[in-house]
Protein backbone atom coordinates (compact mmCIF):
# COMPACT_ATOMS: atom_id res chain seq x y z
CA UNK A 1 0.00 0.00 0.00
CA UNK A 2 1.35 3.31 -0.76
CA UNK A 3 1.84 6.09 1.36
CA UNK A 4 -1.01 8.34 -0.34
CA UNK A 5 -3.38 5.43 -0.50
CA UNK A 6 -2.79 4.79 3.01
CA UNK A 7 -3.07 8.45 3.92
CA UNK A 8 -6.44 8.45 1.64
CA UNK A 9 -7.79 5.49 3.80
CA UNK A 10 -7.17 6.96 7.24
CA UNK A 11 -8.74 10.35 6.15
CA UNK A 12 -12.08 8.38 4.57
CA UNK A 13 -11.50 6.76 8.00
CA UNK A 14 -11.58 10.11 10.27
CA UNK A 15 -14.50 11.84 8.13
CA UNK A 16 -16.77 8.38 8.63
CA UNK A 17 -16.09 8.33 12.10
CA UNK A 18 -16.69 11.89 12.59
CA UNK A 19 -19.64 11.81 10.65
CA UNK A 20 -21.46 9.23 12.63
CA UNK A 21 -20.94 11.25 15.58
CA UNK A 22 -22.40 14.04 14.26
CA UNK A 23 -25.51 11.99 13.33
CA UNK A 24 -26.28 10.25 16.16
CA UNK A 25 -27.90 12.12 18.39
CA UNK A 26 -30.24 13.06 15.53
CA UNK A 27 -30.60 9.51 14.35
CA UNK A 28 -31.07 8.75 18.44
CA UNK A 29 -34.21 11.39 18.45
CA UNK A 30 -35.69 10.41 14.94
CA UNK A 31 -36.12 6.57 16.13
CA UNK A 32 -37.23 7.52 19.23
CA UNK A 33 -39.90 9.92 17.63
CA UNK A 34 -40.53 6.69 15.24
CA UNK A 35 -42.00 4.26 17.78
CA UNK A 36 -45.44 3.76 18.69
CA UNK A 37 -46.24 6.59 21.60
CA UNK A 38 -47.03 4.21 24.29
CA UNK A 39 -43.88 1.96 23.60
CA UNK A 40 -40.96 1.78 26.53
CA UNK A 41 -38.02 2.42 24.42
CA UNK A 42 -34.36 2.05 26.28
CA UNK A 43 -31.40 3.66 24.90
CA UNK A 44 -31.14 3.14 20.62
CA UNK A 45 -33.35 1.38 19.19
CA UNK A 46 -34.60 0.58 16.05
CA UNK A 47 -38.59 0.52 15.55
CA UNK A 48 -40.36 -2.94 14.86
CA UNK A 49 -42.54 -0.70 12.34
CA UNK A 50 -42.75 3.23 11.70
CA UNK A 51 -45.29 4.50 13.05
CA UNK A 52 -46.45 8.53 12.49
CA UNK A 53 -49.19 8.42 14.90
CA UNK A 54 -46.71 9.80 17.35
CA UNK A 55 -46.03 12.40 15.09
CA UNK A 56 -49.50 13.23 14.95
CA UNK A 57 -50.08 13.25 18.54
CA UNK A 58 -47.36 15.75 19.09
CA UNK A 59 -48.40 17.93 16.55
CA UNK A 60 -51.76 17.91 17.61
CA UNK A 61 -51.49 18.06 21.61
CA UNK A 62 -48.73 20.51 21.39
CA UNK A 63 -50.45 22.98 18.53
CA UNK A 64 -47.11 22.69 16.65
CA UNK A 65 -48.95 23.80 13.14
CA UNK A 66 -49.52 27.04 14.80
CA UNK A 67 -46.40 27.22 16.32
CA UNK A 68 -44.15 26.71 13.05
CA UNK A 69 -46.89 29.11 11.15
CA UNK A 70 -45.78 31.79 14.05
CA UNK A 71 -42.03 30.87 13.55
CA UNK A 72 -42.42 31.23 9.70
CA UNK A 73 -44.41 34.77 10.32
CA UNK A 74 -41.70 35.88 12.35
CA UNK A 75 -38.66 34.71 10.92
CA UNK A 76 -39.75 35.43 6.95
CA UNK A 77 -40.46 38.96 8.02
CA UNK A 78 -37.22 39.04 9.69
CA UNK A 79 -35.32 37.94 7.24
CA UNK A 80 -36.61 40.40 4.20
CA UNK A 81 -36.87 43.47 5.72
CA UNK A 82 -33.29 42.48 6.94
CA UNK A 83 -32.48 41.95 3.13
CA UNK A 84 -33.94 44.95 2.41
CA UNK A 85 -32.50 47.12 4.85
CA UNK A 86 -28.71 45.64 5.30
CA UNK A 87 -28.88 46.13 1.54
CA UNK A 88 -29.21 49.60 0.94
CA UNK A 89 -26.78 49.88 4.34
CA UNK A 90 -24.49 47.97 2.69
CA UNK A 91 -24.24 49.66 -1.13
CA UNK A 92 -23.70 52.87 1.25
CA UNK A 93 -20.68 51.05 2.91
CA UNK A 94 -19.61 49.39 -0.10
CA UNK A 95 -19.65 51.80 -3.25
CA UNK A 96 -20.03 55.32 -1.35
CA UNK A 97 -17.37 57.53 0.47
CA UNK A 98 -18.58 59.49 3.46
CA UNK A 99 -18.16 61.35 6.96
CA UNK A 100 -18.17 59.03 9.85
CA UNK A 101 -18.49 55.82 7.71
CA UNK A 102 -15.57 54.67 9.64
CA UNK A 103 -17.82 55.46 13.01
CA UNK A 104 -20.91 54.23 12.01
CA UNK A 105 -19.52 50.47 10.93
CA UNK A 106 -17.19 50.47 13.65
CA UNK A 107 -20.51 50.84 15.81
CA UNK A 108 -21.81 48.28 13.70
CA UNK A 109 -19.55 45.88 14.22
CA UNK A 110 -19.95 45.44 17.62
CA UNK A 111 -23.68 44.33 17.32
CA UNK A 112 -22.03 41.09 15.42
CA UNK A 113 -21.30 40.04 19.01
CA UNK A 114 -23.02 41.07 21.81
CA UNK A 115 -26.19 38.52 22.72
CA UNK A 116 -29.67 39.25 23.56
CA UNK A 117 -28.46 38.47 27.49
CA UNK A 118 -27.28 42.19 26.88
CA UNK A 119 -30.76 43.65 25.44
CA UNK A 120 -33.66 41.64 26.59
CA UNK A 121 -33.95 43.85 30.17
CA UNK A 122 -34.78 46.94 28.57
CA UNK A 123 -36.25 45.43 25.12
CA UNK A 124 -39.13 43.65 27.85
CA UNK A 125 -40.15 46.59 30.27
CA UNK A 126 -39.65 49.48 27.70
CA UNK A 127 -41.88 47.04 25.56
CA UNK A 128 -44.67 46.47 28.22
CA UNK A 129 -45.14 50.16 29.10
CA UNK A 130 -45.88 50.29 25.46
CA UNK A 131 -48.20 47.05 25.30
CA UNK A 132 -46.22 45.46 22.93
CA UNK A 133 -44.93 42.40 24.59
CA UNK A 134 -46.82 39.49 23.92
CA UNK A 135 -47.58 40.60 19.93
CA UNK A 136 -45.28 39.25 17.31
CA UNK A 137 -44.00 42.88 17.00
CA UNK A 138 -41.61 41.76 20.45
CA UNK A 139 -40.14 39.46 18.61
CA UNK A 140 -39.45 41.06 15.00
CA UNK A 141 -38.49 44.29 16.15
CA UNK A 142 -35.29 43.57 17.77
CA UNK A 143 -34.48 40.58 15.77
CA UNK A 144 -34.63 43.20 12.98
CA UNK A 145 -31.89 45.23 14.92
CA UNK A 146 -29.65 42.60 15.93
CA UNK A 147 -29.74 40.72 12.75
CA UNK A 148 -28.67 44.19 10.51
CA UNK A 149 -25.16 44.54 11.33
CA UNK A 150 -24.48 40.89 10.22
CA UNK A 151 -26.83 41.57 7.09
CA UNK A 152 -24.35 45.22 6.47
CA UNK A 153 -21.19 43.34 7.10
CA UNK A 154 -22.35 41.02 4.50
CA UNK A 155 -23.52 42.99 1.75
CA UNK A 156 -20.99 45.69 2.13
CA UNK A 157 -18.14 42.70 1.66
CA UNK A 158 -20.45 42.09 -1.45
CA UNK A 159 -20.63 45.73 -2.97
CA UNK A 160 -17.06 45.89 -2.24
CA UNK A 161 -16.28 43.24 -4.58
CA UNK A 162 -18.07 44.20 -7.35
CA UNK A 163 -16.08 46.25 -9.82
CA UNK A 164 -16.37 50.13 -9.55
CA UNK A 165 -16.21 50.89 -13.37
CA UNK A 166 -20.22 49.45 -13.18
CA UNK A 167 -20.76 51.87 -10.81
CA UNK A 168 -19.11 55.05 -12.52
CA UNK A 169 -20.34 53.54 -16.23
CA UNK A 170 -23.86 53.84 -14.75
CA UNK A 171 -23.12 57.61 -13.23
CA UNK A 172 -21.99 58.66 -16.17
CA UNK A 173 -25.14 57.37 -18.17
CA UNK A 174 -26.92 59.81 -15.67
CA UNK A 175 -28.85 57.15 -13.84
CA UNK A 176 -29.28 58.38 -9.94
CA UNK A 177 -27.83 56.37 -7.36
CA UNK A 178 -30.63 54.22 -6.96
CA UNK A 179 -31.12 53.26 -10.38
CA UNK A 180 -27.66 52.07 -10.17
CA UNK A 181 -28.06 49.87 -7.91
CA UNK A 182 -31.70 48.54 -8.59
CA UNK A 183 -30.82 47.92 -12.22
CA UNK A 184 -26.99 47.32 -12.11
CA UNK A 185 -25.94 46.11 -8.82
CA UNK A 186 -28.75 44.15 -7.63
CA UNK A 187 -28.99 41.11 -10.90
CA UNK A 188 -25.54 40.25 -9.43
CA UNK A 189 -26.53 40.32 -5.76
CA UNK A 190 -29.29 37.64 -5.42
CA UNK A 191 -26.77 35.18 -4.42
CA UNK A 192 -25.36 37.22 -1.57
CA UNK A 193 -28.47 38.61 -0.68
CA UNK A 194 -30.46 34.13 -0.52
CA UNK A 195 -27.54 34.08 1.67
CA UNK A 196 -28.42 36.13 4.10
CA UNK A 197 -31.45 35.33 3.88
CA UNK A 198 -31.23 32.20 4.78
CA UNK A 199 -28.86 32.47 7.26
CA UNK A 200 -30.67 34.72 9.39
CA UNK A 201 -33.73 32.84 8.60
CA UNK A 202 -31.76 30.25 10.08
CA UNK A 203 -31.12 32.24 13.39
CA UNK A 204 -34.49 33.58 13.83
CA UNK A 205 -36.39 30.36 13.44
CA UNK A 206 -33.93 28.81 16.30
CA UNK A 207 -33.85 31.96 18.75
CA UNK A 208 -35.46 31.05 22.03
CA UNK A 209 -34.84 33.60 24.72
CA UNK A 210 -36.63 36.72 23.28
CA UNK A 211 -39.71 34.30 22.62
CA UNK A 212 -39.10 33.12 25.96
CA UNK A 213 -39.15 36.43 28.04
CA UNK A 214 -41.82 38.43 25.01
CA UNK A 215 -44.09 35.56 24.65
CA UNK A 216 -47.23 34.81 27.43
CA UNK A 217 -50.29 33.45 24.83
CA UNK A 218 -50.56 30.10 23.72
CA UNK A 219 -51.41 31.41 20.52
CA UNK A 220 -48.37 33.51 19.39
CA UNK A 221 -45.61 30.90 20.40
CA UNK A 222 -42.92 30.30 18.40
CA UNK A 223 -41.55 26.73 17.52
CA UNK A 224 -38.77 26.54 19.95
CA UNK A 225 -40.44 28.06 22.80
CA UNK A 226 -43.73 25.98 22.26
CA UNK A 227 -41.16 23.08 22.37
CA UNK A 228 -39.30 23.80 25.29
CA UNK A 229 -42.99 24.17 27.38
CA UNK A 230 -44.07 20.69 25.74
CA UNK A 231 -40.88 19.31 26.61
CA UNK A 232 -41.34 20.63 30.27
CA UNK A 233 -45.03 19.53 30.04
CA UNK A 234 -44.28 16.27 29.17
CA UNK A 235 -41.40 15.60 31.62
CA UNK A 236 -41.27 12.82 34.16
CA UNK A 237 -44.32 11.04 32.10
CA UNK A 238 -43.38 8.14 30.61
CA UNK A 239 -43.96 9.89 27.02
CA UNK A 240 -40.35 10.69 25.90
CA UNK A 241 -41.48 9.46 22.27
CA UNK A 242 -43.90 12.29 22.07
CA UNK A 243 -41.37 15.36 22.75
CA UNK A 244 -38.98 13.48 20.22
CA UNK A 245 -41.22 13.84 17.55
CA UNK A 246 -42.15 17.25 18.44
CA UNK A 247 -38.91 18.19 18.40
CA UNK A 248 -37.73 16.29 15.37
CA UNK A 249 -41.11 18.34 13.44
CA UNK A 250 -39.71 22.30 14.79
CA UNK A 251 -36.00 21.13 13.75
CA UNK A 252 -37.14 19.66 9.99
CA UNK A 253 -38.17 22.91 7.98
CA UNK A 254 -34.48 24.36 8.89
CA UNK A 255 -32.41 20.96 7.52
CA UNK A 256 -34.83 20.70 4.62
CA UNK A 257 -33.96 24.14 3.58
CA UNK A 258 -30.37 23.31 4.91
CA UNK A 259 -30.20 20.79 2.55
CA UNK A 260 -30.74 22.45 -0.66
CA UNK A 261 -28.82 25.32 0.19
CA UNK A 262 -25.64 24.04 2.51
CA UNK A 263 -23.11 25.51 0.64
CA UNK A 264 -24.82 29.04 1.09
CA UNK A 265 -25.07 28.10 4.73
CA UNK A 266 -21.15 27.41 5.67
CA UNK A 267 -20.31 30.10 3.34
CA UNK A 268 -22.12 32.48 5.01
CA UNK A 269 -21.11 31.06 8.44
CA UNK A 270 -17.62 32.56 7.68
CA UNK A 271 -19.26 35.07 6.71
CA UNK A 272 -16.44 37.51 5.75
CA UNK A 273 -14.63 36.66 8.67
CA UNK A 274 -11.69 34.91 6.99
CA UNK A 275 -9.23 37.42 5.62
CA UNK A 276 -8.67 36.68 2.11
CA UNK B 1 -9.07 41.33 -10.98
CA UNK B 2 -11.04 43.79 -11.51
CA UNK B 3 -13.11 45.09 -14.62
CA UNK B 4 -11.16 46.94 -16.75
CA UNK B 5 -12.44 50.53 -15.93
CA UNK B 6 -9.17 52.78 -17.07
CA UNK B 7 -6.65 53.27 -15.25
CA UNK B 8 -8.21 56.80 -13.73
CA UNK B 9 -10.39 55.01 -12.06
CA UNK B 10 -8.38 52.47 -10.91
CA UNK B 11 -5.93 54.79 -9.33
CA UNK B 12 -8.66 56.68 -7.62
CA UNK B 13 -10.15 53.67 -6.31
CA UNK B 14 -6.85 52.45 -5.08
CA UNK B 15 -6.28 56.35 -2.98
CA UNK B 16 -9.17 56.32 -1.76
CA UNK B 17 -11.30 53.76 -1.76
CA UNK B 18 -14.52 53.11 -1.21
CA UNK B 19 -16.19 54.99 -3.85
CA UNK B 20 -16.52 58.67 -3.92
CA UNK B 21 -17.90 61.45 -1.70
CA UNK B 22 -21.98 61.29 -1.09
CA UNK B 23 -24.38 62.59 1.18
CA UNK B 24 -26.69 60.30 -0.05
CA UNK B 25 -25.12 57.73 1.39
CA UNK B 26 -27.15 58.86 4.46
CA UNK B 27 -30.09 58.16 3.58
CA UNK B 28 -29.14 54.57 2.61
CA UNK B 29 -27.90 53.81 5.66
CA UNK B 30 -30.83 55.61 8.04
CA UNK B 31 -33.69 52.77 7.83
CA UNK B 32 -31.03 50.07 9.23
CA UNK B 33 -29.26 52.39 11.33
CA UNK B 34 -32.64 53.59 13.16
CA UNK B 35 -33.59 49.61 14.07
CA UNK B 36 -30.52 49.06 15.18
CA UNK B 37 -30.22 51.69 17.75
CA UNK B 38 -33.66 51.83 18.82
CA UNK B 39 -33.76 47.41 19.44
CA UNK B 40 -30.10 46.76 19.53
CA UNK B 41 -27.70 49.07 20.61
CA UNK B 42 -29.93 51.30 22.27
CA UNK B 43 -31.30 48.80 24.62
CA UNK B 44 -27.66 47.47 25.45
CA UNK B 45 -27.02 51.34 26.31
CA UNK B 46 -29.95 51.00 28.77
CA UNK B 47 -29.10 47.88 30.40
CA UNK B 48 -25.76 49.59 31.20
CA UNK B 49 -28.13 52.14 33.37
CA UNK B 50 -29.98 49.69 34.55
CA UNK B 51 -27.50 48.34 36.16
CA UNK B 52 -26.88 51.16 38.78
CA UNK B 53 -30.19 51.21 40.00
CA UNK B 54 -32.04 48.88 42.16
CA UNK B 55 -35.32 48.17 41.02
CA UNK B 56 -37.78 45.03 41.24
CA UNK B 57 -39.63 45.83 37.69
CA UNK B 58 -42.72 47.36 39.17
CA UNK B 59 -42.04 50.18 41.32
CA UNK B 60 -39.81 53.34 41.21
CA UNK B 61 -36.32 51.84 41.47
CA UNK B 62 -33.67 53.66 43.61
CA UNK B 63 -29.83 54.71 42.37
CA UNK B 64 -27.41 51.59 43.68
CA UNK B 65 -24.15 53.33 42.43
CA UNK B 66 -21.94 50.07 41.71
CA UNK B 67 -23.84 47.62 44.96
CA UNK B 68 -25.00 45.35 42.00
CA UNK B 69 -21.31 45.22 40.95
CA UNK B 70 -20.08 44.52 44.02
CA UNK B 71 -22.82 41.98 44.36
CA UNK B 72 -21.36 40.18 41.30
CA UNK B 73 -17.90 40.09 42.14
CA UNK B 74 -18.78 38.77 45.59
CA UNK B 75 -21.84 36.36 45.12
CA UNK B 76 -20.60 33.06 45.46
CA UNK B 77 -23.54 31.46 43.44
CA UNK B 78 -22.97 34.58 40.55
CA UNK B 79 -19.06 33.97 40.69
CA UNK B 80 -19.67 30.22 40.50
CA UNK B 81 -21.59 30.93 37.03
CA UNK B 82 -18.84 32.79 35.51
CA UNK B 83 -16.55 29.27 36.35
CA UNK B 84 -19.51 27.44 34.88
CA UNK B 85 -19.17 29.36 31.75
CA UNK B 86 -14.99 29.00 31.47
CA UNK B 87 -15.38 25.64 31.82
CA UNK B 88 -18.06 25.33 28.65
CA UNK B 89 -15.05 27.42 26.96
CA UNK B 90 -12.94 24.23 27.47
CA UNK B 91 -15.99 22.48 25.59
CA UNK B 92 -17.03 24.46 22.97
CA UNK B 93 -14.12 26.26 22.20
CA UNK B 94 -10.15 24.84 23.10
CA UNK B 95 -11.28 20.70 22.04
CA UNK B 96 -13.30 20.92 19.35
CA UNK B 97 -10.51 23.83 17.83
CA UNK B 98 -7.90 21.27 18.71
CA UNK B 99 -9.71 18.52 17.55
CA UNK B 100 -10.46 19.93 14.32
CA UNK B 101 -6.83 21.05 13.81
CA UNK B 102 -5.41 17.78 14.19
CA UNK B 103 -8.25 16.26 12.05
CA UNK B 104 -8.07 18.66 9.47
CA UNK B 105 -4.21 18.71 9.13
CA UNK B 106 -4.42 14.81 8.84
CA UNK B 107 -6.73 14.72 6.05
CA UNK B 108 -6.55 17.84 4.18
CA UNK B 109 -4.12 16.25 1.88
CA UNK B 110 -5.80 12.51 1.79
CA UNK B 111 -7.86 13.50 -1.45
CA UNK B 112 -11.04 11.99 -0.58
CA UNK B 113 -14.25 12.01 -2.49
CA UNK B 114 -17.61 12.94 -1.22
CA UNK B 115 -16.15 16.07 0.74
CA UNK B 116 -19.44 17.91 -0.07
CA UNK B 117 -21.20 15.07 1.84
CA UNK B 118 -19.18 14.72 4.76
CA UNK B 119 -19.16 18.57 5.48
CA UNK B 120 -22.66 19.23 5.08
CA UNK B 121 -22.97 16.48 7.66
CA UNK B 122 -20.47 17.60 9.70
CA UNK B 123 -21.84 20.85 9.72
CA UNK B 124 -25.44 19.61 10.49
CA UNK B 125 -25.58 20.37 13.89
CA UNK B 126 -25.31 23.98 13.33
CA UNK B 127 -28.36 24.24 12.19
CA UNK B 128 -30.51 22.28 14.63
CA UNK B 129 -32.05 24.83 16.95
CA UNK B 130 -30.65 24.87 20.58
CA UNK B 131 -33.53 23.82 21.76
CA UNK B 132 -33.74 20.86 19.93
CA UNK B 133 -30.13 19.50 20.12
CA UNK B 134 -30.75 20.11 23.98
CA UNK B 135 -34.20 17.81 24.07
CA UNK B 136 -31.79 15.09 21.63
CA UNK B 137 -28.70 15.26 24.18
CA UNK B 138 -31.50 14.33 27.00
CA UNK B 139 -32.57 11.70 26.08
CA UNK B 140 -28.74 10.04 25.51
CA UNK B 141 -28.05 11.08 28.81
CA UNK B 142 -31.50 10.15 30.39
CA UNK B 143 -31.28 7.12 33.14
CA UNK B 144 -32.65 4.47 30.23
CA UNK B 145 -31.03 6.39 27.29
CA UNK B 146 -28.30 5.26 24.55
CA UNK B 147 -25.27 6.32 26.52
CA UNK B 148 -26.28 4.13 29.55
CA UNK B 149 -27.56 1.51 27.80
CA UNK B 150 -24.00 1.12 25.59
CA UNK B 151 -22.21 1.12 29.29
CA UNK B 152 -24.35 -0.90 30.65
CA UNK B 153 -23.52 -3.10 27.27
CA UNK B 154 -20.13 -3.21 27.44
CA UNK B 155 -19.91 -3.92 31.69
CA UNK B 156 -19.95 -0.53 32.83
CA UNK B 157 -23.04 -0.74 34.98
CA UNK B 158 -21.45 1.01 37.64
CA UNK B 159 -20.43 3.97 35.52
CA UNK B 160 -23.89 4.59 34.10
CA UNK B 161 -26.52 7.18 35.89
CA UNK B 162 -28.72 9.86 34.63
CA UNK B 163 -25.96 12.13 33.73
CA UNK B 164 -28.01 15.64 33.51
CA UNK B 165 -29.21 14.95 37.67
CA UNK B 166 -25.81 14.34 38.73
CA UNK B 167 -23.96 16.65 40.15
CA UNK B 168 -19.89 16.43 39.63
CA UNK B 169 -21.21 15.38 35.53
CA UNK B 170 -24.00 17.40 34.41
CA UNK B 171 -21.93 20.32 33.54
CA UNK B 172 -18.96 18.55 31.65
CA UNK B 173 -21.72 16.51 30.37
CA UNK B 174 -23.61 19.86 28.66
CA UNK B 175 -20.08 20.77 27.58
CA UNK B 176 -19.47 17.72 25.20
CA UNK B 177 -22.69 18.76 24.01
CA UNK B 178 -20.80 22.34 22.85
CA UNK B 179 -18.29 19.88 21.62
CA UNK B 180 -20.73 17.74 19.23
CA UNK B 181 -22.26 21.31 18.23
CA UNK B 182 -19.02 23.37 16.73
CA UNK B 183 -16.69 20.44 16.18
CA UNK B 184 -17.55 19.70 12.76
CA UNK B 185 -17.84 24.31 11.91
CA UNK B 186 -13.82 23.38 13.20
CA UNK B 187 -13.22 21.01 10.93
CA UNK B 188 -14.69 22.04 7.66
CA UNK B 189 -13.53 25.66 8.40
CA UNK B 190 -9.55 24.61 8.62
CA UNK B 191 -10.10 21.90 5.95
CA UNK B 192 -11.46 25.10 3.99
CA UNK B 193 -8.17 27.10 4.99
CA UNK B 194 -5.45 24.23 4.27
CA UNK B 195 -6.21 23.90 0.71
CA UNK B 196 -6.04 27.44 0.19
CA UNK B 197 -2.43 27.47 1.43
CA UNK B 198 -0.03 27.16 -1.45
CA UNK B 199 1.04 23.22 -1.87
CA UNK B 200 4.54 24.47 -2.64
CA UNK B 201 5.21 25.60 0.74
CA UNK B 202 4.36 21.78 1.70
CA UNK B 203 6.99 20.51 -0.60
CA UNK B 204 9.80 22.82 0.51
CA UNK B 205 8.67 21.80 4.30
CA UNK B 206 9.51 18.39 2.69
CA UNK B 207 12.53 19.47 1.15
CA UNK B 208 13.61 20.71 4.33
CA UNK B 209 13.56 16.76 5.92
CA UNK B 210 10.42 18.80 8.27
CA UNK B 211 8.81 15.50 9.59
CA UNK B 212 4.53 15.85 9.71
CA UNK B 213 4.72 18.19 13.25
CA UNK B 214 7.17 20.34 11.88
CA UNK B 215 5.36 20.80 9.13
CA UNK B 216 1.81 21.40 11.23
CA UNK B 217 3.98 24.35 12.84
CA UNK B 218 5.72 25.30 10.48
CA UNK B 219 3.08 25.86 7.75
CA UNK B 220 -0.22 24.50 8.46
CA UNK B 221 -0.42 26.35 11.63
CA UNK B 222 0.51 29.91 10.49
CA UNK B 223 -1.64 29.19 7.42
CA UNK B 224 -4.58 29.47 9.42
CA UNK B 225 -4.55 32.05 11.50
CA UNK B 226 -7.40 33.92 9.92
CA UNK B 227 -9.71 30.62 10.70
CA UNK B 228 -8.24 30.21 13.68
CA UNK B 229 -9.77 33.63 14.69
CA UNK B 230 -12.75 33.02 13.71
CA UNK B 231 -13.07 29.55 14.56
CA UNK B 232 -11.89 30.82 18.29
CA UNK B 233 -14.27 33.63 18.25
CA UNK B 234 -17.41 32.06 17.43
CA UNK B 235 -17.10 29.26 19.38
CA UNK B 236 -16.13 31.39 22.60
CA UNK B 237 -18.79 33.55 21.79
CA UNK B 238 -21.24 31.07 21.69
CA UNK B 239 -19.70 29.29 24.81
CA UNK B 240 -20.58 32.49 26.74
CA UNK B 241 -23.80 33.11 25.41
CA UNK B 242 -24.98 29.85 26.42
CA UNK B 243 -28.77 30.02 27.41
CA UNK B 244 -31.41 27.72 25.58
CA UNK B 245 -29.41 24.41 26.09
CA UNK B 246 -29.21 25.16 30.01
CA UNK B 247 -32.32 26.16 30.31
CA UNK B 248 -34.13 23.54 28.51
CA UNK B 249 -31.62 20.51 29.82
CA UNK B 250 -31.22 21.48 33.26
CA UNK B 251 -32.24 24.93 34.12
CA UNK B 252 -29.37 25.36 35.83
CA UNK B 253 -29.31 22.26 38.48
CA UNK B 254 -29.14 20.50 40.20
CA UNK B 255 -29.16 22.72 43.05
CA UNK B 256 -26.96 25.07 40.89
CA UNK B 257 -24.33 23.48 39.35
CA UNK B 258 -24.74 24.24 35.46
CA UNK B 259 -26.02 27.75 36.51
CA UNK B 260 -24.42 30.34 34.18
CA UNK B 261 -24.10 34.01 33.76
CA UNK B 262 -27.24 34.19 31.05
CA UNK B 263 -29.48 31.98 33.41
CA UNK B 264 -29.16 33.99 36.14
CA UNK B 265 -29.51 37.37 33.46
CA UNK B 266 -33.08 35.46 32.75
CA UNK B 267 -34.02 34.51 36.72
CA UNK B 268 -33.42 37.89 38.30
CA UNK B 269 -34.95 39.69 35.42
CA UNK B 270 -37.71 37.93 35.13
CA UNK B 271 -38.63 36.44 37.70
CA UNK B 272 -37.04 37.24 41.28
CA UNK B 273 -37.61 40.80 40.47
CA UNK B 274 -33.57 42.28 40.70
CA UNK B 275 -33.64 44.04 37.64
CA UNK B 276 -30.40 45.36 38.24
CA UNK B 277 -28.48 43.16 39.23
CA UNK B 278 -29.41 40.90 36.14
CA UNK B 279 -28.37 44.49 34.10
CA UNK B 280 -25.42 44.10 35.86
CA UNK B 281 -24.50 40.90 35.27
CA UNK B 282 -25.45 41.11 31.56
CA UNK B 283 -22.64 44.14 31.29
CA UNK B 284 -20.27 41.85 32.54
CA UNK B 285 -20.80 39.31 30.35
CA UNK B 286 -21.20 41.30 27.43
CA UNK B 287 -17.88 42.82 28.87
CA UNK B 288 -16.24 39.64 28.98
CA UNK B 289 -17.16 38.94 25.39
CA UNK B 290 -15.74 42.11 23.89
CA UNK B 291 -12.75 41.41 25.60
CA UNK B 292 -12.73 37.73 23.99
CA UNK B 293 -13.50 38.80 20.69
CA UNK B 294 -11.09 42.14 20.80
CA UNK B 295 -8.57 39.66 22.53
CA UNK B 296 -8.58 37.10 19.91
CA UNK B 297 -8.54 39.62 16.97
CA UNK B 298 -5.42 41.61 18.61
CA UNK B 299 -3.84 37.76 19.21
CA UNK B 300 -4.01 36.88 15.23
CA UNK B 301 -3.60 40.76 14.06
CA UNK B 302 -6.33 40.56 11.48
CA UNK B 303 -7.76 44.18 10.63
CA UNK B 304 -11.66 43.79 11.80
CA UNK B 305 -12.43 45.97 8.67
CA UNK B 306 -11.72 44.04 5.81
Amino acid sequence: MTAARREQLLSYAILGVFSVIALYPIVSIVLLALHERSDLVTGLSIPDSIDLGTFRDAWTEGDFGRGLMNSFIVAGTVAVATAALSTLAGYAFGTMRFRGSDTIFYLLLVGLIFPYEATVIPLYYVFRDAGLTDSRWALILPQIGLSVPFGIFWMRAFFRSTPPALVEASRLDGASSFVTLWRVLLPQAWPAITTMVVLVFMWTWNEFLLALVMIQSDELRTAPLGLALFAGANRGSQDVTLTAAAAVLVALPVVIVYVFLQRSFIRGMFAGAVKE
Amino acid sequence: MRADGGAGVERRVRTRAPGEPRRVAYLYLAPALVFYLLFAFGPLVYTTWLSFFDWNGLTVGTWAGLDNYREVLEDEDIRASFVHSLVLIVFYSVIPVFLGLVLASLIAHGRVRGTTFFRAVLFLPQTIATVVVAIAWTWIYAPSGPLNEALDAVGLDSVSRGWLGDFTWALPALGLVGTWVMFGLCIVLFLAGIQKIPLSLYEAARVDGAGRFREFLAVTLPGLRGELAVALTLTTILALRTFDLIYVATSGGPGTTTTVPSVLVYQNAFANGRVGLAAAVAVVLTALIFVVAFAITKLVDRDPTT
